[in-house]
């Protein structure tokens, strides 16, 4: 569980973390064996249109919930199931309570269930003296550590077979065995008796079905089975978004959850209870049998227009198996009873704010997990929202207002970017790079080298460089973001001279163009990232211009879909940045499909280059053929690297706040690079270029990484 | 009706899962092939280790609960379970077809009979509203499923109608996908923690 008071204390904790070696290879064998398992276990299924099913399906649902509660109600209590609503946590768990009470109850067996940690149930029964054991192998295992999960679906993944052997030796009193498979055994033989002992079972649900009053229960050991079984009394705890009309919308859900959460085609058992089966042990030979289903803010959320989507997660996990910063630290530190990026945005709801507002932080918006969700939630950009929110509610902090008030001011900002030309220059030492940090401003930064910033900016070279067109038959305006004027203008010279190579283009370079606002979201600056949007719709009539080109692959994803996003409730402003975003188009894209350069274009000698794909790039606008192929139709060697498309560890201002995940993260994707035997890399943002190139400097080891447009150019035929 | 690629479907995704399919051609084969399993099992395949595995005092009672080979066959069409009992009281194998929950400490055999087969998950349907049912399926250290080849159907959308129309009453019925596993400690397969250690399917052939 995560619970730093401060953000301070939260990287310490973090620190910690990294330092928890067996941890960090277990979960990076995982996330590797994942994404193969997955694709094996969705090959021949149309994913994105099944996700897109169970998305349309949940949100009909959440919009009934109340409805969906009393039709369910109506169905269980006919088949002998009695049926509670808790309006929090703690109602849920005193109705449990007083279940076992009722029904003389003394030992409890207990199946997985999310919502129950999410009540700390087990606190509750025990204080009311009541023996709870946990049947599942990992929740047992945590149970007797004294410790929550890391996983949604692999609750105890953090932990070794040693350490578990120990454990089990000392619950048995005899010394174990280090083999897994034993281990598993002994588990089976000393959770037997508890099973037959109690009197209770408690179990979650994955669904809730209206029409017939049902409760499905997915289950790969087989406790559950156990649990809804042997005790006499079997209460389901279950939050309300479990509920769903149909059968059918849970057979659908099937089809999709193990597959997502452990590359699964079935788990082992789907287990369909409708009301009170026979018992032998029961009263009159019939289970008593309740549902407690927890509402916790559900029903206030499934009002909420932007977080209503959250009560789509199934808890599959898998946003926590693709997550690089998961990935480092684990889910003790990711979360804080929900881990994983959903975790980041629930705990918020489930569990207020304090345990949410460190956590929220810690998001490199590498959009992994949007592109791996079985609802389709945009879980990146709730984060985000949750962190704007937070700041709402307790005074933003002042570094981020300043920098809000700064960059929303364009010639302030500019003002400000020319003067640091100036002031750099003692920390220079004449390279590109700042070389001397001050140390009070940078502190824990010194593991990449930062850029300086150059000295003209691309806005001053303009006049000189812009191509005349007479006779235009495209007009395209160029966005080059902050990084690409002030530290890389090469690279936006370079895409100038690539696209100039097609007749007819005309290009505008709009100078009243300002930062695209991505920064400020990042921070939770939502209201000033609102007028620079404004600001730079105003500055760029879209009207005027058949594309808006960026190199930047954050700009370019964040101005085709964020403005929409931040306009949502002003049909004007919608419309506008809706006719902004249509006209916007990453530089690969603009000039393989756009402009169709074929390699006539290119000469000279071949050389190996091996790319990174942005995180915004290739999930974020879901271009991934076009920078790849251009490199083979400008002849050079395209040669792939591990782990393409995992983040570099930049994110923005996420390395300036965690330098020492950005660090981890910027070494692995450094030894990827270097694996590949090239000596070249090529990508398509600014940004990921700052970090990486920055990251080889001071690993000190000769490497180019450039801009796609740089190699491009630097092959373009002279005419 | 059946087609043989939902027979060829569903022993090929459920061997996938370690399941073992056969296919028999009447009930007598199927009671001969549970009775062969049952000879030729260990005595007590729970602990990997063996009998003398190192266990806490209570779990170890439960081990003595269990001193002969034992099949739980509740339900079964009374013409198998004549076969069934001649052949056990042949080898000695008691046969019992109730009083499961004494038998907690595990049993060699538990003998069902499969409603349905969903082909592209390799699944059989296992509807238990008696407990007795319920518990073979779950307790014993290999669970036996004979399924008739023409309940096999494409994928569980194919069998809605059915469930829906069982879910009207009081009902438990299981989708059981190969044996019971977990990978919760280092992610390493392991079979058998809670429910059975293995599955046989014996895919009836329809006459
Ligand atoms: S956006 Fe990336 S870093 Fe953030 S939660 Fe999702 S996967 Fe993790
Ligand atoms: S948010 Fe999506 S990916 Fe994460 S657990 Fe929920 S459904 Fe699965």
């Amino acid at each position: 569980m995560q619970d730093a008071t401060t953000l301070k204390e939260y990287r310490r904790q973090l620190r910690e973390a990294l330092d928890n070696d067996f941890q960090r290879q277990a979960l990076d064998k995982f996330a590797v064996a994942y994404r193969t398992s997955r694709a094996n276990a969705f090959a021949g299924i149309d994913a994105p249109e099944l996700i897109a099913e169970i998305a349309a399906a949940k949100d009909v649902a959440i919009d009934h919930l109340e409805e969906l509660f009393q039709e369910f109600k109506r169905h269980a209590e006919a088949a002998g199931t009695t049926v509670h609503l808790a309006a929090t946590a703690h109602e849920a768990n005193e109705i449990i309570a007083r279940i076992a009470k009722e029904n003389n109850v003394k030992t409890i067996v207990k199946s997985k269930s999310m919502t129950a940690e999410e009540t700390h149930l087990n606190d509750h029964l025990e204080a009311e003296g009541l023996e709870v054991t946990e049947t599942d192998l990992g929740e047992w295992i945590i149970q007797l550590r004294h410790e929550g999960p890391t996983h949604m679906v692999m609750p105890a993944i953090h932990l070794s077979r040693y350490q578990v052997a120990d454990l089990f030796t000392e619950v048995t009193n005899k010394k174990q065995d280090v083999d897994i498979q034993k281990l598993v055994k002994v588990a089976r033989r000393e959770l037997r008796p508890k099973f037959c002992q109690a009197d209770m079972g408690i179990s979650g649900a994955n669904f809730a079905i209206a029409a017939t009053g049902t409760i499905g229960l997915i289950t790969n050991e087989g406790n559950g089975r156990l649990t809804t079984t042997l005790p006499r009394v079997h209460v389901a705890l279950a939050g309300i978004d479990k509920l769903m009309p149909s059968l059918h919308d849970a057979l659908r859900i099937i089809r999709c959850l193990p597959k997502n959460a452990t590359g699964q085609a079935i788990t082992s058992y789907v287990t369909w209870i409708t009301g009170a089966v026979p018992c032998e042990v029961g009263p009159e030979g019939k289970k008593v049998k309740h549902v407690v289903f927890l509402d916790n803010g559900r029903m206030a959320m499934a009002k909420d227009p932007e977080f209503k989507q959250v009560l789509r997660c199934i808890r599959c996990g898998a946003c926590a198996n693709v997550c690089p910063v998961y990935r480092l630290v684990g889910g003790h530190k990711y979360g804080h009873i929900y881990i994983g990026a959903i975790g980041l945005v629930a705990t918020y709801f489930f569990h207020g704010r304090e345990a949410a507002k460190n956590l929220v932080q810690n998001c490199l918006n590498c959009g992994a997990c949007k592109a791996v969700c079985a609802a389709g939630i945009d879980l990146p950009t709730l984060i985000k929202e949750v962190h704007a929110r937070i700041q709402d509610e307790e005074g933003h902090p002042l570094y981020s207002s300043v920098a809000g008030q700064v960059l929303k001011n364009r010639s302030l900002f500019h003002t400000m970017l020319k003067s640091a030309r100036l002031l750099q220059k003692p920390v220079t030492g004449g390279t590109p790079y700042l070389r001397h940090l001050p140390m009070f401003l940078f502190k824990d930064q010194d593991f990449r080298a930062l850029p300086a910033v150059a000295d003209e900016a691309f806005r001053d070279r303009w006049e000189k460089i812009k191509p005349h067109v007479t006779n235009a038959k495209l007009k395209v305006a160029l966005f080059s973001g902050c990084v690409q004027d002030f530290v890389y203008p090469e690279q936006m010279e370079a895409a100038v001279a690539v696209i100039a190579t097609k007749e007819g283009v005309a290009m505008e370079y709009p100078m009243g163009q300002s930062c695209c606002g991505l920064p400020l979201m990042m921070m939770g600056e939502k209201k000033a990232g609102r007028e620079l949007a404004a600001h730079n719709m105003n500055a760029i009539d879209a009207q005027d211009f058949d594309y808006i080109v960026t190199l930047c692959a954050s700009c370019a994803s964040y101005l085709k879909h964020g403005y929409k996003r931040l306009f949502a409730d002003d049909p004007a402003m919608a419309y506008k940045a809706a006719q902004f975003a249509h006209r916007v188009i990453d530089f690969s894209s603009f000039v393989r499909d756009v402009l169709g350069i074929t390699d006539e274009a290119f000469a000279g000698p071949d050389k190996k280059v091996t790319y990174h794909a942005p995180c915004h790039l290739c999930r974020g606008l879901g271009v991934t053929e076009a920078p790849r192929a251009l490199l083979g139709v400008a002849g050079l060697e395209y040669v792939p690297a591990e782990e393409e498309d995992v983040c570099c560890g930049f994110g923005g201002t996420f390395s300036v706040k965690f330098p020492e995940l950005s660090k981890e993260l910027l070494t692995k994707k450094i030894n990827n690079l270097k694996a590949t035997g090239a000596t070249a890399m090529a990508t398509d943002c600014p940004g990921c270029i700052m970090q990486i190139r920055g990251g080889f400097e001071r690993d000190k080891t000769p490497f180019e990484v450039r801009h796609v447009a740089e190699y491009l150019a630097e092959r373009l035929k002279r005419k | 009706m059946t087609t043989p690629n939902l027979v060829e479907l569903l022993t090929q995704k459920a061997s996938l899962v370690s399941a073992v399919v056969r296919p028999v051609a009447s009930m007598d084969e199927a009671m001969a092939y549970v009775t062969d399993v049952c000879v030729g099992k260990e005595a007590c395949q729970i602990l990997a280790s063996g009998c003398d595995a190192p266990l806490s005092d209570t779990a170890e009672a439960l081990c003595e609960t269990k001193q002969e080979k034992i099949i739980c066959a509740p339900q079964m069409p009374a013409e198998a379970m004549e076969t069934l009992s001649g052949l056990c009281a042949e080898k000695g194998i008691r046969l019992i077809t109730s009083g499961m929950r004494s038998r907690l400490g595990g049993i060699d055999i538990g003998l069902t009979m499969a409603v349905a087969g969903i082909a592209d998950t390799g699944t059989v349907v296992v509807r238990s509203m008696s407990e007795e049912v319920r518990l073979a399926s779950m307790v014993a250290e290999i669970h036996i499923a004979v399924l008739p080849a023409s309940s096999i159907v494409a994928d569980s959308y194919a069998l809605e109608p059915t469930l829906v129309e069982w879910m009207a009453q009081p009902d438990y019925t299981a989708f059981v996908t190969g044996p019971s596993r977990t990978a919760d400690i280092e992610r390493v397969l392991a079979l058998g923690v809670h429910g059975p250690l293995e599955l046989h399917i014996l895919i009836l052939e329809d006459k």
